[in-house]
């Protein structure tokens, strides 16, 4: 968990209360100045003048024009190449202080950190891209119409036996992007009269579809099977709100890694209490699935879990698989259910059929079935690369957050000022790291986040840590200064090169 | 009566004012005199504070034991988490073993497709293909990240200004699916408190965007402007509040539900009477509708501008995936930091915002080919105006003809049967494949259901015929 000590919690705060202040007062003053209202306060537009009640609400666009327009270019950054080990970071100008950016033609080859490319299969591969062009050329980029209209391929079949086959399920069903699985599909398992269990730090695509279900939404903290196993108990005994009635079903719902947090999922014991209280379990793998466990399933491999434990697998193929869409694996009559119902099965233009034979290709990869072994190697490398990376950002002394395994590590910035330096000094050395703040964070606890793939080689890594540390003492985020015992990140690097 | 009760109850306050007089007589306190009856008040008062400060009653709260708790835990039954399979519905569908073109082969036969929403027929377009060819060598297949995070490719932002430029709009935003482009925009812009009028007819997509929006929504009949606009004087006569809190009227331009199309130019006249912002879903008119594909502005000649929100799937006429809003700098960036759908999911695959260039690229060089697709829906709307049995509920420029049953069975499982069953044998016996209105138990919407025909410019004269000929021989069978 974060440690985050006292002084630092002091400034941090501080400094958003300065920046708050000084917010108020140029917006007080340009409320003076300015009383044709044209540009004033993008918060009393035109349509104010005719009648219309603003699009945004005073708070939320001080946030967005005071705090956030002044870094913006940390964020939104545009690419001109795959999103692979390095990238080319398109150079972006501002004639206004940042409040509009504009793209150049130059672009900065930069050690890329923040894409979800675990596996590395994120750029054309040797094996996938020559399949997804064939099936290109065969099945066209689209198929305009639905899954139970004329949307389903040979390739969608293909492809859901081979996803509950690799995920360790009787079935599965796919979608075209994973957000909308999980917004879409909560809502065909439970509704009116049932309670969803939500961990604290869930995705927005859980807490939306939770929301649309209808089902009543209790939280457990993050990742703590005591406060879900006190929370189910208190349900089960109260039962429904004011009427009482017993609840129809309890669904818990965890992700495999926690995307802000690095953090691996206490899988086993949640399982364990929701086996106790009969509760149902949902298990949202986006970033696990393909990352982690010996032969890439994902959390429930890592930990030994039993899959016939979990009664839902969901995962996303735009990570490790670097195609789009997502998956829901389950036992037959729950998909069979699903295909029933679920509307975005019914309504959403099935998934594009090159995408989901990138799928096919990377998961044959990864299984072997290619007949290589270059899936073992990059289950290997990523391994290696997530815990030597880890271990290097913890004896430079950085607060990094997280799991070993895990190839999402964030690293501790807080100050609201240390989130541009890191950023902008990162890149400026050509190193492309992810910031990320309020409102994805809490207020407090700003971060970077670095994701390591398998396709990063060690010099990569080395040449990385080199330009973090180096940034890390700049900005003055090595919160935790090292022990005696490995306290020269830079021999240990030395040694390695 | 009463007055006796009065009375005597005049008599007794007196005398028990008198009562206390007595001994009080003119006392005097900080210059009050005290007489009888202050002290009775003073009583009053001090019997009603102490009435007040006590806790009303409640029956003593026992929490329940540990052991009591183990025990319901224990005799807790939840529901199966889904209920038990029954054959009524046939959740297998047809499988396609090529590309969903005009002509496709299904479950291993050639057919003439009806079921894809390839309205300008580009699915398997060699510009098309190529121009994704290329994007996946440079960029791969996914983009491995939200656009906030390095997910945003120059092709991204070269689609966003294309489809912008095309459609004279200052800004437009990419999504990666087509259906989450609405479900996302509308809980953006719409919150608790504000008021929707919708359509009764909208889409899934439309229906989740609205009850994720957690707004006051109020529908009107589906595509009824005299519903409409009895609703907005409902909503705004004599409302002050109303003027506060923002309003917005969201439609489907076609609607995917019935095929019929919104009457753009009394909404526009409707939503600036009432000030209402206007919310369109073009996704069946985007490249379909207008001169030059520009959609429903452009059929009713209406400026752009005076539409607030448009959204579109691009998984129909442009025969790629996502979705796309477009409106003013401010409706666009405001979706940047938060639209949920945009913000937490990664960005659309560069290959598809690729085929999407190409798209638009080409109807542009080609605006003949909307020629092409308008007298193939008439050939159609003609060739089956006088299938027996159906009438066709379709406005007569939809790319979407829908047919309805002249007479229902009375319940909307049984008319789904009964047209699944005719479609099932145009497929089996005269190898043209059509679908019916399939409809989610989720979806709220309440239209009759009906056999949709999806009309591509790539369908020739003797497809259409084909399927016209064939659908009224299989209901002359099936209806007789
Ligand atoms: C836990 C989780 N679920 C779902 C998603 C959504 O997946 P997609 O990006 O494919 O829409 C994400 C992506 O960020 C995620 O982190």
């Amino acid at each position: 968990m974060v440690r985050l000590p006292y002084l630092t919690a002091l400034t941090t705060l501080f400094s958003y209360g300065l920046l708050f202040a000084f917010g108020q007062m140029r917006d007080f003053f340009r409320k003076l100045l300015e009383t044709d209202g044209s540009d004033f306060l993008r918060s009393v537009p035109v349509f104010a003048i005719q009648g219309y009640a603003p699009i945004c609400l005073g708070l939320e666009d001080f946030y967005t024009r005071r705090l956030y327009l002044r870094i913006q270019d940390c964020f939104n950054r545009p690419i001109a190449s795959a999103p692979d080990s390095w990238i080319d970071v398109v150079k972006r100008y501002s004639k206004d202080n940042n409040k509009t950016l504009h793209r150049t033609s130059e672009t900065s080859h930069c050690i890329n950190l923040g894409s979800y490319n675990y596996l590395g299969f994120a750029a054309a591969d040797e094996y996938c891209t020559p399949h997804v062009i064939e099936s290109l050329k065969k099945y066209s980029p689209s198929t305009c119409s639905a899954r139970v209209d004329g949307g389903t391929t040979k390739l969608h079949a293909e492809l859901e036996d081979l996803v509950a086959r690799f995920v360790g399920k009787p079935a599965a069903i796919l979608f075209g992007m994973g957000y909308a699985t999980n917004s879409a599909i909560i809502p065909s398992l439970i509704g009116k009269g049932g309670l969803i269990i939500s961990d604290s730090l869930n995705h927005n695509s859980i807490v939306n579809g939770a929301r649309g279900s209808g089902a009543t939404v209790r939280v457990f903290q993050h990742n703590s099977a005591a406060h879900l196993e006190e929370v189910l108990r208190e349900q089960i005994a109260g039962g429904q709100p004011r009427t009482h009635r017993p609840w129809k079903k309890i669904i818990v719902i965890v992700e495999g890694i926690y995307s802000m947090e690095g953090e691996l999922c206490k899988l086993p014991e949640i399982i364990a209490v929701c086996k106790k209280y009969k509760a149902y379990t949902y298990l949202d793998e986006a970033h696990s699935i393909g990352a982690i466990g010996k032969s890439g399933r994902g959390v429930c491999e890592l930990l030994g879990v039993n899959t016939a434990d979990v009664d839902i697998m969901m995962g996303t193929f735009t990570k490790s698989f670097g195609s789009c869409g997502g998956y829901i694996a389950a036992s037959k009559e729950i998909i069979q259910h699903l295909k029933k119902i679920c509307p975005a099965h019914f309504y959403a233009t099935s998934m594009s059929p090159p995408a989901a034979q990138q799928v096919i290709s990377a998961i044959k990869v990864i299984l072997g079935e290619d007949g290589s072994s270059r899936g073992a190697k990059k289950l290997a490398q990523i391994r290696d690369n997530s815990n030597f990376f880890r271990s290097e950002l913890h004896k430079m002394g950085f607060e990094v957050l997280g799991d070993n395994d895990s190839p999402v590590m964030p690293i501790m910035l807080y100050n609201p000022g240390k989130i541009p330096a890191f950023s902008r000094e990162c890149l400026r050395r050509n190193v492309a790291v992810v910031t990320v703040a309020f409102p994805a964070t809490p207020l407090l606890l700003a971060r970077a986040r670095i994701c390591i793939s398998a396709a990063h080689t060690r010099e990569d890594l080395i040449k990385a840590l080199e330009v973090i540390s180096k940034v890390g003492d700049l900005v003055g985020i090595k919160y935790f200064p090292f022990e005696p015992q490995n306290a020269a990140p830079h021999n240990a690097l030395k040694k390695l090169e | 009566m009463a007055s006796g009760v009065l009375n005597r109850t005049a008599a007794a306050l007196d005398w028990v004012s008198a009562a206390f007089d007595a001994p009080l007589a003119r006392a005097v306190v900080f210059g009050i005199h005290i007489d009888g009856h202050l002290v009775v008040e003073m009583l009053l008062i001090v019997v009603i504070l102490f009435q007040l400060s006590r806790k009303s009653y409640k029956p003593p709260k026992k929490p329940l034991t540990e052991k009591e708790v183990d025990d319901l835990c224990e005799e807790w039954v939840p529901e199966p988490l889904c209920p038990s399979i029954t054959e009524e519905m046939q959740t297998e569908h047809p499988t396609l073993e090529s590309a969903a073109a005009p002509h496709t082969v299904v479950d291993g036969k050639e057919v003439v497709n009806f079921a894809s929403a390839n309205y300008l027929g580009l699915i398997g377009h060699e510009k098309i293909v190529d121009s994704c060819i290329s994007s996946l060598e440079k960029y791969g297949v996914g983009s491995c990240g939200p656009r906030g995070f390095y997910g945003t490719i120059d092709v991204h932002l070269d689609c966003e200004s294309k489809i912008s430029k095309f459609l004279g709009t200052p800004d437009s935003v990419l999504y990666s699916y087509g259906i989450s482009t609405i479900f996302s925009v509308i809980p953006a812009f719409c919150k608790k408190g504000d008021i929707i009028v919708a359509d009764e007819g909208v889409h899934w997509g439309v229906q989740n965007g609205l009850y994720l929006s957690r707004s006051t929504v109020v529908y009107f009949k589906h595509n009824d402007i005299k519903s409409l606009e009895s609703t907005l004087e409902k909503l705004t006569r004599g409302n002050k509040r109303a003027e506060k809190v923002r309003r917005y009227i969201i439609i489907e331009s076609v609607y995917q539900n019935s095929g019929q199309m919104a009457q753009l130019d009394d909404i526009v006249r409707l939503k600036e009477k009432y000030r209402f912002r206007l919310v369109l879903d073009e996704s069946h008119s985007f490249g379909v509708l207008g001169n030059t594909g520009r959609g429903l502005a452009e059929h009713y000649g209406i400026p752009i501008e005076k539409i607030d929100i448009i959204t579109a799937g691009m998984g129909n006429a442009l025969a790629t995936d996502g979705g796309f809003c477009t409106g003013s700098v401010r409706v666009v960036d405001h979706q940047r930091l938060s639209s949920s759908g945009y913000v937490f999911s990664a960005s659309l695959p560069p290959y598809l915002a690729s085929a999407a260039i190409a798209a638009v690229d080409y109807l542009e060089d080609n605006p003949s080919v909307l020629t092409t697709l308008k007298d193939n829906i008439t050939l159609l709307h003609k060739g089956l105006s006088c299938v027996p049995g159906f009438e066709i509920t379709s406005n007569p420029l939809s790319p979407i003809v829908f047919l309805k049953l002249k007479k229902s069975t009375g319940s909307q499982d049984r008319d789904l049967q009964l047209l699944q069953k005719i479609v099932n044998r145009v497929l089996h016996e005269d190898s043209v494949f059509l679908v019916t209105s399939k409809r989610s138990s989720l979806d709220k919407c309440r239209l009759p259901v009906g056999i949709r025909l999806f009309v591509s410019a790539g369908h020739s004269e003797s497809d259409i015929l084909k399927a016209c000929g064939s659908l009224k021989r299989v209901t002359d069978l099936e209806l007789a």
